[in-house]
């Protein structure tokens, strides 16, 4: 998998841990869910790698806890490309808890829909191998212009 | 109207050349089938039964004659010959050739046009009221916020990727000619008791098949908040709307499943957290005005004694009229009905013959701009009261005068089975019996005032379920039957039709509605209205009498 970060592309370094797994033994860099990163705060206090979060459209956003800036990467999960939550939760992030760090899409998403992800502050896109990077890459500047105030 | 400036024109011209990008991807195998639907809906193109459907945005109704004869081209040039306006005030061509869609956004970018969000699940045009600027009983144009709702919705970033689609009607005036109570969101624009000018917010309108009467969230919006607290609206929306069941995913379900107060609370907690930093000023709001300001009204027109003498002359005149203009409110000049309801053509059709005349005449009689309204007919807004005559002879050989604007014969009616892939049944087969049937003007013009609406299926293109007789066509085991309701209105007052009884058969429909007229005609009191008189008596005397030798 790469990913396209700032419109650069750099590997992954990061692994989702899915709940019910225990945390890996050496320090890798790893994505949580939120209903883990709300319920095991003391054991990953501990946790010696670099913490992010991993967030479903189902995840409510009154949930979301004010720590949730202090995540080195929030991942914004599609399972669908038609699901557009998590496009408002990008723009939440970003706008309400004044996130500033990597917002990376993953799942499902399409390649068409970069452009306006990118606008509501998601600023990295975790690629399938065979994705087109030309293609991907040419999606940020799809439009010259917009009509509304966003986060880009 | 609205001019486009270079950014306006620049972003319509990059979207062509990506969807044009699109095609070609899809074309290559590079998109799949459900990628590339989400993609063409969003420019309008559906896959229909025959061949793919392309629904262009007419922003508010609003065309320029530049704008209209470039319809016409298109539809000689790309398709059979004629296209369709349909009830959200957009129009449609029912043959192009999916290769050749990006040519024809590219021929509608030339005159500021495009097809962008006019299907999809996204925020759609945004309709209003087809008097706009002209009518007696507005407080205030409402294409100025109309535009500006315009600009904020496209493209809008967050909620291209709704659990469905989203649709906004404006209307400034006391007679809500724009049905903004059933939509997702109908902006009314109020006064409040110190005279200052804002918005009335109702939300989670909607037709289809659970049609609901929009509830009023924001008595009393202040004007620069409008864009915050409809962005406000559409997260909320965004976020909780449901997507497990598409039937149950529109706005008005989360309104009735949250409640309305709740729901309220939810959109006022969120627009709270936005309001500040998105106000829009009172400048951008005076510049937006600039573009619709009144054309340069003939100061002599009311002088005009020749409109009388021809009134009093000529009794078909008279009755066009009658029932094809309406008051303006400018001394001298009346607003036109152009009627697509001619008996012998499929409701809110028209040839690009007409429409090149169409725009002709609007040059000629009305500042080069028309409307088209919702129950799909077109307007010429500013003609002279001297022109009236000659404007009518006109629109006679054109076939575009039958003087039934808002009788019997002005239905609304859906493509149905004949287009549509979603229909379950023909709708307008329905509307021709129709008129073969009522093609007595006497007795259309004794009845009035009667609106029915004829959808193919439950989706309710033609929202039958606030005609004040709706027509649904319905599938039972291959063969096509028809549920009648009656009572319905998108207006003020606006209802939902009740189930007159179970469905008729297709071959039964003309006489049920002919019945339901004959006991309307007994009912009434002196000149009342057909819904009045449903109303007052109730639907047990008109059940009673389609029903009574089943």
């Amino acid at each position: 998998m790469k990913i396209l970060k700032d419109q650069q592309l750099t590997d992954n370094t990061w692994t989702f841990i899915p709940d019910g797994t225990d945390l890996p033994d050496k320090p890798i860099d790893i994505t949580i869910s939120l209903k883990r990163w709300l319920q095991e705060q003391g054991i990953l206090k501990k946790y010696p790698g670099k913490l992010g979060i991993r967030l479903n459209p189902e995840d409510s956003v009154d949930s979301l806890p004010p720590t949730i800036k202090n995540a080195k990467l929030i991942e914004i999960n599609f399972p669908t490309f038609t699901d557009g939550r998590g496009f408002s939760l990008a723009k939440i992030l970003r706008t309400h808890f004044n996130y500033k760090g990597e917002i990376r899409a993953v799942g499902q998403f399409m390649l068409d829909q970069i452009y306006y992800l990118s606008r509501v502050g998601v600023n990295a896109f975790a690629l399938e191998n065979k994705e087109n990077l030309a293609d991907a890459v040419a999606m940020f500047n799809e439009f010259s212009e917009s009509y509304q105030a966003s986060v880009n | 109207m609205y001019q486009y400036n270079d950014k306006d024109q620049t972003l319509i011209n990059e979207r062509v050349a990506q969807f044009r990008r699109q095609t070609e991807r899809f074309l290559k195998g590079e998109l799949n089938e459900d990628q590339f639907r989400a993609l063409r809906l969003m420019n309008g193109l559906y896959i229909q039964t025959h061949a793919p459907m392309l629904r262009v945005a007419i922003p508010y109704g609003l065309l320029n004659s530049r704008q209209v004869r470039k319809l016409a081209e298109i539809a000689r040039k790309y398709d059979k010959g004629y296209c369709h306006f349909s009830t959200r005030q957009n129009v449609q061509y029912n043959w192009p050739k999916l290769e050749t869609v990006p040519d024809i956004l590219e021929e509608l970018a030339s005159v500021q046009m495009h097809a962008i969000q006019t299907s999809g699940n996204c925020l759609r045009n945004t309709t209003s009221d087809h008097l706009a600027g002209v009518a007696p009983d507005e407080l205030e144009d409402p294409r100025p916020y109309c535009e500006i709702i315009r600009q904020w919705s496209t493209f809008h970033p967050e909620f291209a990727y709704l659990p469905r689609k989203f649709k906004i009607a404006v209307s400034a005036s006391t007679t809500d000619r724009a049905a903004t109570q059933f939509h997702d969101i109908g902006v009314h624009l109020v006064q409040n008791e110190s005279g200052q000018t804002g918005f009335r917010i109702l939300a989670g309108g909607g037709l289809g098949r659970t049609p609901i009467i929009g509830k009023v969230i924001k008595p009393f919006l202040e004007k620069q908040h409008l864009l915050s607290y409809l962005e406000a609206i559409l997260r909320i929306y965004n976020l909780y709307g449901r997507r497990d069941n598409k039937y149950k995913a529109r706005i008005k379900i989360l309104v009735k499943e949250t409640g309305v107060e709740k729901f309220t609370e939810m959109v006022n907690a969120e627009w709270q957290k936005i309001k500040h930093g998105m106000e829009v000023s009172e400048k951008y709001f005076e510049n937006m005005k600039a573009h619709f300001a009144p054309p340069e009204y003939n100061s002599e027109a009311a002088l005009d004694t020749s409109f009388d003498e021809a009134l009093s002359n000529n009794s078909d005149f008279a009755t066009w009229i009658k029932f094809n203009t309406t008051d303006h409110k400018v001394n001298g000049y009346r607003a036109v009905f152009a009627s697509l309801k001619a008996p012998d053509s499929p409701p809110g059709d028209v040839t690009h013959q007409q429409l090149d005349a169409i725009a002709d005449l609007s040059d000629q009689y009305s500042f080069g701009e028309i409307r088209t309204t919702h129950r799909q007919n077109l307007v010429f807004a500013d003609v002279k009261t001297s022109d009236l005559f000659s404007l009518w002879q006109k629109l006679n050989s054109l076939k575009l005068a039958t003087p039934n604007i808002g009788t019997v014969t002005d239905m609304i009616c859906c493509p149905g089975l004949d287009f549509c892939s979603l229909a379950n049944a023909g709708s307008i087969g329905i509307a021709k019996q129709i008129n073969d049937t009522f093609d007595n003007l006497d007795y259309l013009h004794d009845l009035g005032d009667i609106k029915i609406n004829i959808s193919g299926c439950m989706n309710g293109c033609a929202h039958q379920s606030v005609g004040n007789i709706g027509i649904l066509g319905v599938d039972k085991k291959g063969v096509e039957w028809y549920q009648i309701t009656l009572g319905g209105s998108s207006e003020n007052e606006a209802a939902i039709g009740d189930r007159l009884g179970p469905a008729v058969a297709k071959e039964d429909v003309v006489a049920a509605v002919s019945t339901i007229l004959d006991v309307y005609l007994q009912q009434r009191h002196q000149e009342e209205p057909f819904l009045n008189t449903v109303k007052r008596v109730g639907i047990t005397p008109f059940r009673e009498k389609v029903y009574e030798n089943s």
